[in-house]
């Protein structure tokens, strides 16, 4: 027991004497939050729209200036070909084309209908997909506007309807940096946890020193305590770090009980120590342990629902998924920060996480023990 | 001053230690023994398979077959008993260079079980000694060489072992630093401790109780030095070796 | 020379590992992308709070539950249970029928339906809120079809580029780019620094060879590397998600040579910097691999970000790639259209060498 407190004491000296530890403990959950958080949206707006206007009448004006008047798009320019509008959007000036072709107000009232082409760059589907919706709302808006000041009434009037109203629960503003902030904060505590642990391990390994230690007497359960310990110590402060930060730059909601989640923290980082150690277990240069380590990060966090749904994924993989831990600790943040969700709602999701973690870390000692 | 030896009862007891890689044979049915208190050198060329049988003795690598007893304890069922009796310098002189000298020794101290208060009090002793009260809150990547040879030294005896393997510890240092180095190895041999150490400086050999020497992974001669030069009719333990390499 | 060079080639072919991941990464990442990770959505688990369970609730009931977006988890009875539907965390919509529904369409003309989600995935959220909307309507159109409607401006579109919204089209040139950024720059500045770590490069500068062909000899496999690796992900994405390359194939690898530079510049700009690797490591992480994913229009699109980050993102040299990759392979267009962005690449790059070569005469000062 000694020995851990001596081995501790040895960790912890180290850690902090490199001058690289400080600005990274302290800097890179502030750069991730900041940078990534304004970086990661979906969120449109400035959609830079160019108007081929054929027909110059009062009603296509009026429609293009409902365009304007949008919060979602810009005008970037107008002109009376389309080959000039299609070149711009080519060259990437513009996102999308509006054309209304000549004679629209005429056929308007004359048949009762008129087309406009849209002709939006589609290299991006889901910006794609989004900007039609947008600017498909916009004419339908302006279509309600022109008949109900025509024909006097809107269309209800006309024929049966379903009024549908619709209401956004626990993120009404349908904020994306709600739902980032949480899964960042799991990125930040999974990289440093990972890097850590694993890198720490080899570089003993790459120096040499790991032979004096085991000519000692210290028993290797004693080494693994020492040395996943700081990096344990470190992983919790982040994740308080993060939250703070979380809390002042952002103020995304904190409904649930913060206990629970540093609850379930406590067990994930142990199942990322177990595979940082796994991983020292394999690698004998800090390059290799690093690169690993980044390869199944990379998997694990984008199928662990950090930017996409879990629920979206095929079916194969969302049974994969559930060998995922960050999978679990982002539903788990997600659920309680912002839907206040208790103990009992997630249970399942911790238990799983539980017998991972004893699992993982069996594994790791003992191919600890085998191989180094 | 004649180290006092008890011959009765040898400290290390190696019979037909093989290590083989894959099929390479590193050691080939090593046999010796080594009495408590003598200075037992351990010489031959690089690659003549000093080291693989110097990690097995001290229980870094496991032996492919053979018996082998160290302090009393049999190193295959026992190994951990032997690591609480053994001190050890590697080739690298494995200090943690981020450490300070005090901390390297409070933490090696505490790892073999010494109280604070005796590690306090040991440390002390060990500073005046070796007259490094100036240096011994600097990091051990900022010291010399030679310094870094003896602190690490110092280390490996700091808890009072029984045994102390030495692996080629006297790598690229000056011979005045070598002779002192030496004298430290006297010193502790004095004390009672054990020192089997490798090396492929021959001259060295001169310093031991009792040396064997390595070729190609047999152990080919085994006596004390004045015996080998005697018997192979040359001045110096390099010319034994030489002659035994040729063979 | 020829030595040194081959001699890199075999520290690199013999750490297998790192070969492994090397080749693995680009290959995961793309099936990733390709098969697992999307927006769309698919058998979204919902709640249906029916309060008339007439045969118009059942026959809308019907119609999304056959659309193939959602999956009914549960029927429940009253409002109270929404909230621990969705604090169980699996339902993600809500869809309320009023009571009477049937008769007071018939009568009235109009009937209420609510749609709550579950907005802690805010994008999920107004997608589904959106295609329940779609769906509703589409059966109130089906409904009176012979409503006259006046004045209908009905919107054509196309979708130009990529026809039929393929996620493909947005990945697999960040892939490249980040792959190349990897390959070339980090395990470059890692390669050099390890030399210096080692001390090996002392000795090597002090051999005939001439520093410039020590850093070429460094560099040199590890553009191969990149080269081979960038044309297998044109390859994968060519033949398995059907990425078309319209333009010139051979414009198209020109340009990823001049990237592979750019990025090799800043490696060893990198190492010019630090003689330790795990410093290198870390600067060329945080510099470069997650400048690479974040802000180069990989993932997400940069027109959406804050102007600050977005002015952040001009000294991205991936941003420039990827927007060259994409013209010449969605877009078919030739040099004349690129001609700018090729133009920074050209003057980043020249910048690196620069940089990196005044920092090395120091060095040897």
């Amino acid at each position: 027991m000694k020995t851990i407190l001596f081995l501790l004491q040895k960790e912890f000296i180290q850690i902090f004497r490199n001058k690289a530890m400080i600005p990274i403990i302290f800097f890179v959950p502030i750069f991730q939050l900041i940078i990534l958080v304004h970086a990661a949206t979906f969120e449109m707006k400035n959609i830079r729209l160019y108007v081929v206007d054929n027909d110059l009448s009062s009603t296509s004006r009026q429609m293009v200036s409902k365009f304007e008047g949008s919060p979602f798009f810009k005008i970037e320019g107008r002109s009376f070909s389309s080959q000039t509008a299609e070149e711009e959007l080519k060259h990437g000036q513009a996102d999308i084309i509006l054309q209304i072709p000549e004679g629209f107000e005429k056929n308007l009232v004359k048949e009762g209908k008129d087309e406009v082409q849209l002709i939006i760059n589609a290299i991006n589907g889901t910006t794609a997909g989004l900007t039609y919706a947008y600017a498909t709302n916009v004419i339908a808006d302006y279509n309600r506007q022109i008949m109900v000041k025509s024909v006097g009434m809107s269309p209800e009037g006309i024929s049966k309807t379903i009024a549908i109203t619709q209401s956004f629960w626990y993120n009404p503003e349908l904020n994306y940096k709600t739902f980032m902030v949480p899964g960042i904060l799991v990125l930040l505590v999974t990289i440093i946890s990972l890097m850590l642990s694993s890198m720490n391990v080899v570089r003993e390994k790459e120096i040499g020193t790991i032979e004096q230690i085991n000519v000692t007497p210290i028993r290797k359960y004693q080494f693994i305590m020492g040395k996943l310990l700081p990096t344990w110590v470190i992983a919790m402060f982040e994740l308080a770090f993060g939250l703070t930060l979380g809390k002042l730059l952002f103020n995304i909601p904190m409904i649930g009980n913060l206990w629970l989640i540093f609850m379930v923290a406590s067990v994930y980082i142990v199942v990322i120590l177990a595979i940082g150690l796994l991983v020292s277990t394999i690698t004998n240069t800090q390059q290799q342990a690093m690169f690993i380590s980044f390869f199944f990060m990379m998997i694990f966090i984008l199928m662990g629902g950090l930017f996409t749904s879990v629920e979206n994924m095929p079916v194969w993989a969302q049974y994969l998924d559930k060998l995922n831990p960050v999978a679990y600790f982002i539903k788990i943040i997600r659920m309680v920060l912002l839907k206040g969700s208790s103990f009992a709602d997630f249970k399942n999701e911790f238990f799983s996480l539980v017998i991972y973690a004893i699992v993982m870390f069996s594994l790791a000692v003992r191919r600890y023990r085998k191989t180094i | 001053m004649i180290p006092v030896m008890n011959s009765e009862k040898p400290i290390i007891i190696v019979k037909d230690l093989v290590k083989k890689f894959d099929s390479f044979v590193a050691n080939d049915h090593l046999t010796f023994e080594v009495k408590q208190g003598e200075i037992f050198g351990f010489l031959g060329a690089n690659g003549a398979g000093k080291t693989t049988a110097i990690r097995i003795l001290c229980g870094l690598s496991s032996p492919t077959s053979g018996q082998i007893s160290v302090a009393g304890f049999d190193a295959y069922h026992q190994a951990d008993k032997i690591k609480k009796n053994i001190g050890y310098m590697s080739q690298k002189f494995s200090l943690y260079e981020d450490l300070t000298v005090v901390e390297n020794i409070r933490l090696y101290g505490g790892i073999y079980g010494i109280s604070r208060k005796e590690i306090n009090v040991r440390t002390q002793e060990l500073v005046e000694k070796l007259g490094i009260a100036a240096v011994q809150n600097k990091l051990i990547k900022d010291l010399p060489l030679g310094w870094r040879q003896k602190l690490a030294f110092s280390v490996a005896v700091f808890h009072h072992p029984k045994i102390v393997f030495l692996d080629e510890p006297t790598g690229g240092v000056d011979p005045i630093t070598r002779r002192q180095f030496w004298d430290m190895i006297y010193e502790a041999a004095h004390e009672g401790i054990t020192v089997f150490v490798t090396t492929h400086y021959m001259d060295e050999a001169e310093y031991c109780d009792r040396v064997s020497i390595m070729v190609d992974g047999k152990i080919v001669a085994l006596d004390t030095p004045a015996n080998l030069k005697t018997t192979f009719g040359v001045q110096s333990i390099n010319e034994v070796f030489l002659k035994l390499a040729r063979n | 020379m020829k030595g040194f060079i081959i001699k890199e080639f075999y520290h690199i072919f013999r750490d297998f590992r790192t070969l492994i991941i090397l080749f693995g990464i680009p290959v995961v990442q793309l099936m990733l992308f390709g098969f697992v990770v999307t927006n769309e959505i698919k058998d979204a688990k919902i709640a249906i709070y029916d309060q008339s369970k007439d045969q118009v609730t059942q026959k809308i009931t019907q119609k999304l539950l056959s659309s193939g977006y959602f999956l009914l988890d549960k029927n429940i009875k009253n409002y109270s249970e929404i909230e621990s539907c969705f604090k169980e965390g699996n339902i993600k919509e809500v869809i309320v029928f009023e009571s009477d529904f049937a008769r007071k369409l018939e009568k009235e003309g109009k009937a209420n339906m609510q749609l709550i989600a579950d907005a802690s995935d805010p994008n999920t959220a107004n997608l589904l809120v959106n295609y329940t909307r779609a769906i509703i309507n589409n059966y109130v159109a089906e409904m009176a079809p012979q409503a006259k409607i006046p004045l209908q401006i009905i919107p054509q579109v196309r979708m130009q580029y990529n026809p039929n919204l393929k996620g493909v089209f947005m990945f697999v040139p960040g892939i490249m780019a980040m792959l190349l950024m990897l390959i070339s720059a980090m395990l470059t500045s890692i390669s050099i620094t390890r030399e210096k770590e080692l001390g090996t490069m002392e000795i090597l500068l002090v051999s005939p060879l001439r520093p410039i062909q020590i850093i070429v000899g460094k560099v040199l496999p590890y553009v191969l590397l990149s080269f081979v690796n960038a044309v297998i992900i044109l390859l994968i994405g060519n033949f398995i998600f059907e990425v078309p390359i319209q333009g010139s194939i051979i414009l198209l690898l020109a340009e990823s040579v001049l990237f592979i530079m750019v990025a090799l510049s800043l490696g060893i700009l990198i190492s010019t910097l630090t003689n330790s690797q795990q410093v290198a490591m870390m600067i060329s992480l945080v510099a470069l691999m997650l400048p690479t994913i974040l802000l180069s229009g990989f993932i997400f699109p940069i027109e959406n970000m804050p102007v600050v980050l977005q002015a952040l993102c001009q000294f991205m040299p991936p941003k420039w790639f990827i927007t060259i990759i994409k013209s010449i392979m969605l877009k078919g267009v030739g040099l004349g259209y690129i001609w700018k962005e090729t133009l920074v690449l050209v003057i980043m790059m020249s910048v690196f060498i620069l940089l990196s070569v005044r920092k090395f005469k120091v060095r040897l000062e």
